[in-house]
């Protein structure tokens, strides 16, 4: 690729908005036939870099050149008519529309009276998915299909140009381990066709395994390129974060309390079957496995927010009937919640009501809610918990990811709970904070409090676990102590690969 | 950008915006004509608009917890004839808590639609409206509803009785307006109702039951919508049946005037009384002036598009919407 | 997939077997408790029900694509009214007076252009300024009703024209003009939705806004078509119903938009856009003016419609609840 013209290249991109300097002199180059990663830690720059790569935004200063020709791109649609496709994270499809309609969203063919050109759209849309090799057809409502179906329908939605450059955004988030496949294969047909592939992603593995170089942002700044093959995990991670972050496993040998929560042949329909486990109070249990596992269901079923099928649910011994939360909170379960923004906190509230909102009810001083009460509560928490915020007034949507991910623990840790249950406690969190929060975590087993951490990121569950149960497919696979586990058979078993020792 | 100073500006408006037109507008009309500031005149209007003012109460909260309540007018029909016939059959001092258990078993059928079952409040509500609107014609069999003997009964108090001067529909007006302001600033059901209408997910996450919560709202507004109907019924100690159809959009309108978004979550009780007193003030200000009734709705539409237009552009920081 | 499908087609075909228990019942009901003689399936009465479902049922049609389209117009009545004035009056005004009945057509244009006027302010309105669409036809709801009643105060429009009279009340091939409107009202918005560029982009626009945005299409100038298609029929509503009673009132028109918007759902299209069929609200209407006459004509009050459409609609949205449920493990939210 050496005399080539990149396929598409920025050059000393800034974008600002109020306040912030979200891009600062990037340039980034991507080759035709090259796979570039784009890394970068949450908040990096790297979301409003793909907005300009794609015709979202418009940079403040620097160029952007396709095929080495100065261009500007003032709207998606420009982008795509001028041969950069952005394949978006959250899928952007009408679903109440056929896959033809999607594909050509926009640009349906027209004849006179501005009438649909029926015949000739079905037959360039038939003329792309046969390209792709897939099992639908033009006319099938994209709502009939899977989300691996309707990630093919964006890409199918790029091929309607001859596109120079294809800009992926974390698109495998929600895919199984076969429909990846698919997706490399489709990634690979297009680099064999030349085209350049931007790919954002957060999964080292993924990266190293089909990225030819990997370019990485932090706070906005360009900070180096990796040719893939000639690097490792830990060099990118040093760029993406100025320094490693310690991930190391977790080696404390602590003794554990009484068994405080236990979980007999719990089922909830097709979710998950027949799950058993144990926490013990002072113990940190780690539930690891791919999305779709099960793994948030049964968090949800403990914390009252669905009905289970079979099973019991134990608090110290004695079995909880438990239907709203409402009963969980009472019996000292609290849920940090996967979706911090839409589960987790009334974005709108000030911190203060947040962070008091499951109490309230006794926070109070006759009929009234008494300011002190409360204002004492979110002072204590703010100081145990270094949360960084102007005062309790601020409102909880202008917090940065991990302050705001405090709070939401400083919301069930002010109730004193028994049991804590932290689902995928890091996600969307900078790597100072992340650290923070797992020293939490940890800092939280050694004061007596049993807790469960749902993670998807393999080496969080190791670092906090004492005990890690792997879940596939709706089942525990395996239990495993910190001391025994190694990452290959933490995979194996994720995987739905059965070893000998099943638990 | 340039904005910065138009958006400081239009970020004050935003906040302060409805209170500083609601000012000017009093002051235009006081110039204009000097009966408008008259101790007479402001009570003729507070108690005019105290029938609008004390269902928009009760709106608020169904609002503000994130659902809407058309059913009001139609609601407040039904208490009017009913108390009224009810006044006959069983005595005033049976008839009316008799009047008020049956609005609010209204409610609390809606309640459980839209709290429970989870159906959505628009069509909801609108549904009741028009069943409401038949309960209230098979009730009265189509016929206006007189009190027969209009001078032997205590009954006309509410609409018409004063206590030291004042008004008695403006003191249940004023009573109400603080007791609920109180119960939706300062109580934990306060903060519930804000909490689910800004994040009904989070708040069922939070332990709020977020199903009682809407419930009770609509146990409110019925209750205002009761006690509006109370005072209508005593106003005139006779109805016709139809007498609050239409009211269900004035109501809405007079709390949106007072900021509360419809997406739930923001408003509060005092501002829905500037509402309300803004809508009543500008039709007396105008029929002062001279001009017919309906002016004031012509006057209302720029209002209430001005106002939520402002709210909307301080917010985004730009006047014109980004719509392509 | 084939769950999805059955649920579709269930939807669709929900109303049309509403609409024959309907017709089962009130016949079979009507047979032992009805005040009249007549059967209730006459072809007469089955005329006149269609002819009797136009003013909604034109309005009602407009309200799909605007819901459909993911926004709401509250001010249909009013523009209804207002329409209807700007067609009667205009029919006095000296200037016209040399055109003989060559008024009626100046007259329809001037009304139907007050209606698409109307419609374009709001859509304008929802477009630029981007304030909810329910919040801007509200205020117009109020706004469009104080200009009825500038016109002309509280006092009523009248003007009968004997050459329109003649025509409202026509029938042609046995349908009535009327009826005529309706269903070619259908016809047209029935094509725009399902063969034009334009109607696919109005599915998309409600279905997914910021994917229809980001695929370049124009948001604002789709809405702003539409709130002037529903303001032109609103208007034409208004010239089908009153070229035959020749007067409006200034109160006309109120709670229309409750009825269309009830004709609508019931049709089964979604309140939150992007779903929904011309041809099911048309099956709305025509179910709405059947539980009207049919009560009726097994002597219930006319007053019990209100209360059953009322509690029909309720019914409608949680039978349509209950078939999109999950089941019993789904989230307790």
């Amino acid at each position: 690729m050496t005399d080539e013209k990149p396929a598409l290249r920025l050059e000393n991109i800034v974008k600002t908005f109020p306040g912030v300097r979200a891009l600062d002199d990037v340039s980034f180059a991507v080759m035709p036939g090259e796979v570039h990663a784009l890394m970068g830690e949450n908040g990096a720059g790297k979301s409003t870099l793909m907005k300009v790569l794609g015709g979202i935004l418009q940079p403040n200063e620097g160029r952007i050149f396709i095929e080495e020709e100065s261009t500007i791109m003032t709207t998606p649609l420009d982008a795509k008519a001028k041969g950069v496709v952005f394949i978006h994270q959250e899928l952007s499809l009408a679903d109440e529309l056929s896959v033809a309609e999607n594909i050509f969203l926009g640009e349906l063919p027209r004849k006179s009276f501005g009438r649909v050109d029926w015949g000739k759209l079905y037959e360039q849309t038939d003329a792309i998915l046969k390209t792709l090799n897939v099992g639908f057809n033009a006319r099938t409502r994209v709502g009939d299909l899977s989300i691996a179906n309707q990630q093919m329908v964006e890409i199918a939605r790029a091929l309607t140009v001859d596109p120079r450059a294809v800009i992926f955004d974390e698109p495998t988030a929600s895919l199984t381990d076969a429909e990846k496949v698919v997706l490399f294969d489709v990634i690979a047909d297009l680099k064999s066709r030349g085209v350049g592939i931007v790919y954002i992603s957060h999964r080292m593995e993924e990266i190293f395994k089909i990225t030819d170089r990997i370019s990485v942002l932090r706070d906005g700044q360009y900070r180096g390129t990796l040719e893939t093959a000639k690097t490792d995990e830990d060099e990118v991670t040093q760029l993406m974060i100025g320094r490693s972050l310690d991930l190391s496993r977790n080696e404390e040998h602590r003794e554990h309390g009484e068994v405080a929560l236990e979980v007999r042949g719990l089922s909830c329909g097709d979710l998950y079957r027949d799950v058993s486990f144990k926490v013990h109070r002072g113990e940190v249990v780690g539930f690891y496995g791919l999305v779709g596992a099960g793994r948030t269901e049964i968090a949800e079923t403990i914390f009252g927010l669905r009905d289970p099928s079979e099973g019991q649910i134990l608090l110290d011994g004695q079995e909880l009937r438990i239907h709203s939360p409402v009963d969980a909170i009472r019996h000292g379960i609290s849920l940090v919640p996967e979706d911090r923004k839409g589960q987790g906190l009334v974005l709108g509230m000030n911190c203060r009501d947040n962070m008091t909102l499951p109490q309230v009810d006794d926070l109070t001083a006759g009929p009234f809610v008494s300011d002190g009460a409360e204002i004492a509560i979110f002072d204590q928490y703010r100081d145990k918990l270094d949360i960084r915020t102007p005062g309790w007034r601020q409102t909880v949507g202008n917090l940065s990811g991990g302050n705001q991910q405090k709070i939401v623990i400083g919301k069930w840790l002010s109730m004193h709970p028994n049991v804590l249950i932290v689902d995928e406690p890091t996600r969307g969190i900078d790597v100072g904070s992340k650290s923070e929060i797992h020293n939490l975590i940890r800092d939280l087993a050694g004061q007596g409090y049993a807790v469960i951490v749902i993670s998807s990121e393999m080496p969080e569950v190791l670092h906090v676990s004492d005990r890690i149960v792997a879940m596939y497919h709706g089942r525990i696979m395996r239990e495993f102590s910190a001391e025994e586990v190694t990452e290959d058979s933490l995979i194996q078993a994720i995987s739905g690969i059965e070893s000998e020792k099943v638990a | 950008m340039a904005a910065l100073t138009t958006k400081n500006i239009g970020g004050f408006l935003a906040r302060q915006g409805i209170i500083v037109a609601f000012v000017l507008f009093m002051i235009g009309f006081a110039l204009a004509n000097d009966r408008f500031i008259t101790m007479d005149n402001i009570f003729g209007v507070i108690r005019s608009s105290a029938i609008l003012g004390v269902m928009a109460l009760g709106v608020t909260f169904v609002v503000i917890g994130g659902n809407l309540d058309l059913s009001v007018g139609s609601m407040m029909s039904f208490s009017t004839i009913v108390v009224l016939d009810l006044h006959d059959k069983l005595g005033p001092a049976l008839g009316i808590p008799a009047m008020y258990g049956m609005t609010l078993a209204l409610g609390a059928f809606i309640g459980f639609l839209v709290g429970y079952l989870k159906l959505n409040s628009l069509i909801v509500t609108l549904g009741m409206l028009s069943a409401i609107h038949g309960l209230t014609l098979t009730y009265s069999g189509g016929k206006n509803m007189d009190i027969a003997d209009k001078e032997g009964t205590w009954f006309g108090i509410f609409g018409q009785g004063s206590i030291l001067g004042v008004p008695v529909p403006i003191l249940i007006f004023a009573l109400l307006a603080v007791v609920l302001s109180m119960v939706l600033a300062k109580t934990p059901f306060g903060r519930k109702v804000y909490a689910v209408g800004g994040n009904g997910m989070a708040a069922t996450f939070s332990g709020v039951p977020r199903a009682r919560v809407v419930f009770m709202t609509y146990l409110i507004s019925a209750f205002c919508v009761a006690t509006a109907g109370l005072i209508q019924a005593s106003r005139s100690l006779g109805s016709q049946n139809t007498v609050g159809q239409g009211m269900e959009l004035e109501v809405l309108a007079a709390v949106i005037l007072g900021g509360a978004s419809l997406l739930g979550g923001s408003g509060t009780v005092f501002k829905t009384v500037i509402g309300v007193l803004i809508l009543g003030f500008i039709q007396n200000g105008l029929l002062l002036v001279g001009l017919e009734f309906y002016v004031q709705y012509v006057v209302t539409w720029v209002i209430i598009i001005l106002a939520v237009w402002l709210d909307i552009a301080a917010k985004r920081g730009r006047l014109l919407s980004p719509i392509a | 997939m084939t769950k999805d499908t059955r649920a579709n087609l269930v939807k669709q075909g929900a109303i049309w077997a509403f609409i024959v228990v309907e017709l089962i019942f009130f016949t079979v009901a009507g047979n032992f408790m009805s005040v009249s003689e007549q059967s209730f399936i006459d072809f007469d009465n089955m005329l006149l029900l269609l002819k009797q479902s136009a003013p909604i049922g034109i309005i009602a049609l407009g309200m799909t694509i605007i819901m459909i389209n993911g926004n709401i117009d509250l001010s249909v009545g009013a523009t209804f009214a207002l329409s209807a004035i700007v067609l009667l009056d205009s029919m006095t005004w000296p200037i016209f007076a040399g055109l003989g009945d060559w008024v009626i057509p100046v007259s329809w244009t001037l009304a139907l252009l007050t209606g698409v006027v109307l419609g374009a302010i709001n859509g304008l309105i929802v477009w630029k300024t981007g304030v909810d669409a329910f919040i801007v036809t509200l205020g117009a709801m109020l706004g469009y009703r104080g200009l009825v009643f500038m016109y002309n105060g509280e006092q009523p429009t009248s003007h009968l024209n004997w050459t329109l009279v003649d025509f409202a009340e026509a029938q042609f091939l046995g349908l009535h003009t009327a009826t005529w409107f309706l269903l070619g009202t259908a016809l047209v918005l029935w094509l725009v939705m399902t063969k034009t560029v334009h109607g696919r982009n109005a599915y998309a626009i409600g279905n997914n806004r910021e994917a229809a945005v980001n695929a370049g299409i124009r948001v604002g100038p789709h809405f702003l078509l539409n709130f002037m298609l529903i303001g032109f029929l609103a208007a034409l509503s208004a010239v089908v119903f009153y070229s035959e009673s020749g007067s409006v009132n200034p109160n006309d028109g109120m709670l229309y938009e409750l009825w269309a918007i009830t004709a609508v759902v019931l049709g089964g299209t979604k309140l939150t856009g992007g779903y929904g069929s011309i041809v099911s609200t048309l099956g709305g209407v025509i179910a709405i003016q059947l539980l009207r006459k049919g009560l009726g004509h097994i002597g219930a009050d006319t007053e019990t419609v209100n209360l059953v459409i009322g509690l029909i609609l309720i019914a409608v949205l949680f039978l349509d609840r209950q078939l999109n449920r999950k089941g019993k493990e789904e989230l307790k939210i």
